[in-house]
């Protein structure tokens, strides 16, 4: 049997009074990794935001279960410590806020006060940054400040191993990233899969063919129009959206 | 909700208990020359001072109320205030000789631990005077001297003589007027040439007593080439009625110099909080303001420093919070009178929950001093719409070949970074709390590392009840 992770319903969101997402379904189990993609603008990240909790979209009907709660009354914070993980597309700067304390302080917040000694934690987290090739350096730095758009993925992917989610939704994880970098990450977030169902929102067949999806869903105008196995992405690599515009 | 959560912050204020008034010599409230006088002759001090005293006094009724600064300033009732309480016959060096009741004060601040662990010296000082003095005997045997400014005033007449009132004037302004009149207890600190004080020496200010008035004196006189690192620290219960804290402190920064003048201010929101602050630095020398103030009703402080000799160098950092009911008016004044001098300022502040900061500011460059760099930064954050903050800098530059740059920004919390780290399952409090701690970390990076964790609680408890 397999497990259901997220369950999304006729799924229809607004933001500012602009309905975005007009009416998705998808279902993610445990263990199996989704991909998703889609124009600029078709709703990608909004899906991912909505997930997560971001109050500035509104859900206008529809219904969205996480490891089968409905997620409705679940704040924000509740849904990171229930396993939920977001690598978001621009990560933002917190000014002051060192990447170490801020790491202490989230694997605190997630994983439980006691779940880890100091001395567990930094055996830990010496062993993710090595993974990702980080230097023991970005400890001391404030939170993305100062990150180039690759160091800001990677601290995502730290985070993402740190906190072990159980659904990861990972927005463009891959964009902007060198070739090696790329590798790296992908490294890092299969480590995960296995335990975790995976939303990855990508624009590029490259990422897909060092993280095996099971699914790939094109995404347009707010809604899946189409699902089907990884060699749909070579397919849209290949010759754009327009031949699906039809669908929609 | 905010009202209320308000004033939850207000009551969790984690210093507000008292102790029963016990006083061995308690004045009548309201100030007169006769209360000047007998606080002196109280103290057996020689006749210049009395003299000083009354000229203040003087001085002090003829000034008016300062124009700048706050409204709330009129509400201050000079005669409800008590001018001097005295709770203990002797500054003891023992803790165990300390009365019991101030010293379970004390235990609970942490001063005994914190002057075990890491400080070269302490002075605890409980309404008007010292009640617990030391000093680390390697200290001592170096020639360094700490002493309440009591005991400096007998001790070593010819300095205090020397040094009192020349750095800030008694007619400076009505408070300086004020605390010169009625000053008592303080301290008074001198680094011998040569001599580096690793360890920072603190003074802890605690007032007790409804309607006090504390106006403690100090005193740091770094000689050539010392260093010295200064901290203090303060509170206060949380009463109904007003308290009154107006303190003067003088440094003298003789030639290749350090002085580091810490402060991290937490009255209880019923203390008027109007000090004056300054420094004069030599040739070579520098002088560094690292000014916290966190608590009060309203606070009047702009730390100022007088960079006197070729090279010397000025650093003031300061962070204000301003929660309800309160007004932080602070800033920093550098006055460039000599060549190759150089300044730096950063000034944070946060206000919440219609609280008022206010950024004050003055910089002079005298036609004399050439080739002086200056570099000033203001930077507000503002946690809601009720609350507010100002910035209003003074620059004074009387020689072309100045170097200065200011920078001012006013910024608010965005909904992307507290989604952000609500994200990594910190609640909307904490990640609060994050940001405020990440704003204020270019001066807590400042403070001694036990000051700095301390702060960075304090600042995470006002977070809390600041979601409205
Ligand atoms: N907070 C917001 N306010 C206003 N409009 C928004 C907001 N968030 C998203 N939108 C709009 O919703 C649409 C979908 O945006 P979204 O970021 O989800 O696209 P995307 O599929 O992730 O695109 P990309 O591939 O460029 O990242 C866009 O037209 C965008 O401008
Ligand atoms: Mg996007």
């Amino acid at each position: 049997m397999s497990e259901e992770v997220l369950c999304i319903e006729n799924l229809h969101v607004s933001v500012d009074g602009i309905e975005i997402i007009k009416g998705l379904n998808l279902v993610i189990n445990k263990g199996e990794v989704h991909a998703i993609m889609g124009r600029n603008g078709a709703g990608k990240s909004t899906l991912a935001n909505v997930i997560m909790g971001h109050p500035a979209y509104e859900i206008t009907s529809g219904t969205i279960h996480y490891l089968g709660r409905a997620l409705e009354e679940f704040e924000v914070f509740e849904r990171a410590r229930a396993g939920m993980f977001l690598s978001f597309q621009y990560p933002v700067v917190i000014p002051g806020v060192q990447v170490g304390t801020f790491l202490r302080k989230s694997v605190k917040a997630v994983r439980g006060d006691d779940s880890l000694s100091p001395r567990q934690f930094r055996a830990e987290l010496r062993e993710k940054m090595s993974l990702l090739e980080m230097d023991r350096s970005f400890l001391g730095r404030y939170v993305n400040d100062g990150f180039s758009g690759g160091e800001k993925k990677r601290l995502e992917i730290l985070q993402m191993l740190l906190l072990q989610p159980k659904l990861a939704l990972l927005d463009e994880t891959d964009s902007g990233l060198d070739i090696d970098a790329l590798r790296v990450i992908a490294d890092g977030i299969n480590s995960v899969t296995t335990d975790a169902g995976c939303l990855v929102i990508t624009h590029y067949q490259r990422l897909l063919n060092h993280v095996q999806p099971d699914f790939v869903h094109v995404m347009i105008d707010g809604k899946i129009v189409k699902t089907g196995g990884s060699e749909l992405a070579g397919k849209l690599e290949e010759k754009g959206y327009e031949w699906l515009e039809t669908a929609a | 909700m905010a009202e209320e959560n308000a004033q939850n912050a207000i009551v969790d204020y984690q210093f507000g208990f008292h102790d029963p008034e016990t006083a061995t010599i308690r004045f009548d409230s309201g100030l007169s020359e006769k209360v000047v006088r007998d606080i002196s002759e109280l103290k057996g001090e020689p006749e210049w001072m009395t003299e000083i005293r009354i000229k203040a006094f003087h001085r002090f009724e003829q000034m008016p109320m300062p124009k700048w600064g706050s409204d709330i300033l009129e509400q201050i009732d000079f005669d409800s205030i008590i001018y001097f309480l005295r709770s203990s016959e002797k500054t003891e060096k023992n803790w165990d000789d300390v009365p019991k009741d101030i010293r379970n004060t004390f235990e609970r601040l942490g001063i005994p631990e914190a002057e075990q662990k890491w400080l070269g010296g302490v002075t605890a000082q409980y309404e008007s005077e010292a009640v617990y003095h030391s000093i680390r005997e390697d200290l001592e045997a170096q020639g360094v001297i700490f002493l309440d400014m009591d005991s400096g005033l007998k001790q070593y007449p010819e300095i205090v003589k020397k040094y009192f009132c020349s750095v800030v004037p008694y007619s400076d302004n009505k408070f300086a007027a004020l605390n010169t009149a009625v000053w008592s207890g303080g301290s008074f600190l001198y680094i011998p040439k040569g001599v580096h004080v690793e360890m920072p020496v603190q003074a802890y200010f605690r007032i007790n007593a409804k309607n006090m008035g504390q106006f403690e004196r100090t005193l740091i006189i770094a000689d050539e080439g010392a260093k010295i690192n200064y901290v203090e620290g303060c509170t206060a219960p949380t009463y109904s009625t007003d308290s009154l804290h107006s303190a003067v402190v003088e440094l003298i920064a003789l030639e290749g110099s350090t002085i580091r003048y810490s402060t991290i201010q937490n009255w209880s929101a019923n203390v008027y909080n109007l000090v004056t602050k300054r420094g004069v630095a030599h040739a070579n020398s520098t002088i560094e303001w690292v000014d916290g103030n966190i608590g009060s009703k309203l606070t009047m402080k702009y730390p100022a420093i007088l960079l006197r000799g070729e090279g010397a160098h000025a650093e003031v950092i300061s962070v204000a919070y301003a929660g309800k009911g309160q007004h932080q008016d602070t800033g920093a004044k550098v006055h460039h009178l000599a060549p190759n001098t150089t300044s730096n300022i950063l000034s944070k502040s946060i206000s919440k929950h219609g609280g008022r900061s206010s950024y004050r500011g003055l910089l002079q460059v005298t036609p004399k001093a050439d080739q002086c760099r200056s570099k000033i930064v203001c930077d507000a954050l503002i946690l809601d719409p009720e609350s507010r903050s100002d910035t209003y800098p003074t620059m004074e530059i009387g020689n072309s070949t100045a170097d200065i740059e200011h920078e001012a920004s006013v910024s608010k919390v965005s909904g992307d970074q507290l989604f952000y780290l609500m994200s990594r399952g910190h609640t909307e409090t904490e990640a609060m709390g994050l940001i405020v701690n990440g704003f204020f970390e270019p001066f807590t990076r400042e403070l001694p590392m036990e000051y700095a964790v301390e702060l960075n609680r304090l600042l995470e408890l006002e977070m809390e009840g600041s979601i409205g």
